[in-house]
């Protein structure tokens, strides 16, 4: 068995659905942003396997990946003030209770 | 045991990992140990960019991610627990649409990429120098990246501030 890109590949096919699932049926807000980690995450996986293994001589794949490090902590830190602002205001995050914007 | 064993090895391990990790993550019903799980799936990921030989990036992940994202997730969610909060239960026709979309949705994806020819793809190892990354994040020409650079740390100080102004007490 050698090591082939479509391994890779597969593998992050399996996280970015598994990420979809949750993005689709959890009901808390918190839990809908691990999900959506989950997603970037295995985005990030693809761009270096592609690099590596599609344009070896080339540094595309691993710069984007550094940069899609770097805004999806900017994302979450954001998300997070926003769902500690939300329970401030209604002591809850679920997606139920969210039916209209403070302010 | 060869060196390719070994890599095969640590590949079926890491690969397990996140599978498994990656699904209970999201099917979990206590919301602190899905964050654990993800959290093993940042290692696990973080295990593959070194097995690619992208130890930089490697570092980077486990650095940002589980050192810095991970313990704002926990304790947002220590911050934000009501009495033992389970996830709500959804009801069971959403689910079952929801996990129909995601199977079929993985099923056309793993299709695709199996029959799909990417061309000639072989795995050419070599890191890449810190050198050459620290010229390529800091220049102008062509393929380096100085400006992307400087939109993040703009971008980063935005959230800075976004931050403070939404989760300020008023």
């Amino acid at each position: 068995m050698e090591l082939h890109m479509e391994y890779y590949l597969v593998i992050s096919t399996i996280m970015l659905f598994a990420g979809i699932y949750g993005f689709i049926t959890r009901r808390n807000l918190l839990a809908v942003l691990i999900s959506i980690e989950l997603i970037l995450n295995s985005v990030d996986i693809n761009f270096a396997v592609f690099n590596r293994y599609l344009f070896p001589e080339q540094m595309e794949g691993f710069f984007f990946t550094l940069f899609a490090i770097g805004v999806s902590a900017c994302e979450t830190a954001v998300a997070i003030a926003i769902i500690i602002n939300i329970y401030r205001n209604i002591r809850n995050i679920q997606v139920k209770n969210l039916s209209e914007m403070k302010h | 045991m060869s060196t390719a064993e070994l890599q095969e090895t640590v590949f079926c391990i890491l690969a397990a990992a996140i599978a498994v990790f990656s699904i209970l993550t999201v099917t979990t019903n206590r919301i602190l140990r899905s964050a654990t799980y993800l959290l093993f799936v940042l290692f696990a990921t973080a295990g593959i960019y070194f097995q690619l030989e992208y130890s930089f990036l490697g570092a980077v992940q486990l650095t940002i991610y589980a050192g810095g994202i991970i313990i704002l997730y926990v304790f947002s969610i220590l911050l934000t627990t009501v009495d033992k909060t389970k996830v709500s239960k959804l009801k069971n026709s959403k689910m079952f649409a929801g996990l129909i979309t995601a199977l079929a949705g993985a099923a056309i994806c793993v299709y695709i990429t199996l029959t799909h020819s990417f061309g000639p793809s072989r795995f050419v190892g070599g890191e890449i120098n810190m050198k050459v990354i620290g010229t390529a994040l800091m220049g102008t020409e062509k393929y380096q990246y100085l400006l992307p650079f400087e939109v993040i740390s703009v971008l980063l100080l935005t959230c800075i501030i976004g931050g403070i102004m939404i989760a300020r007490k008023r």
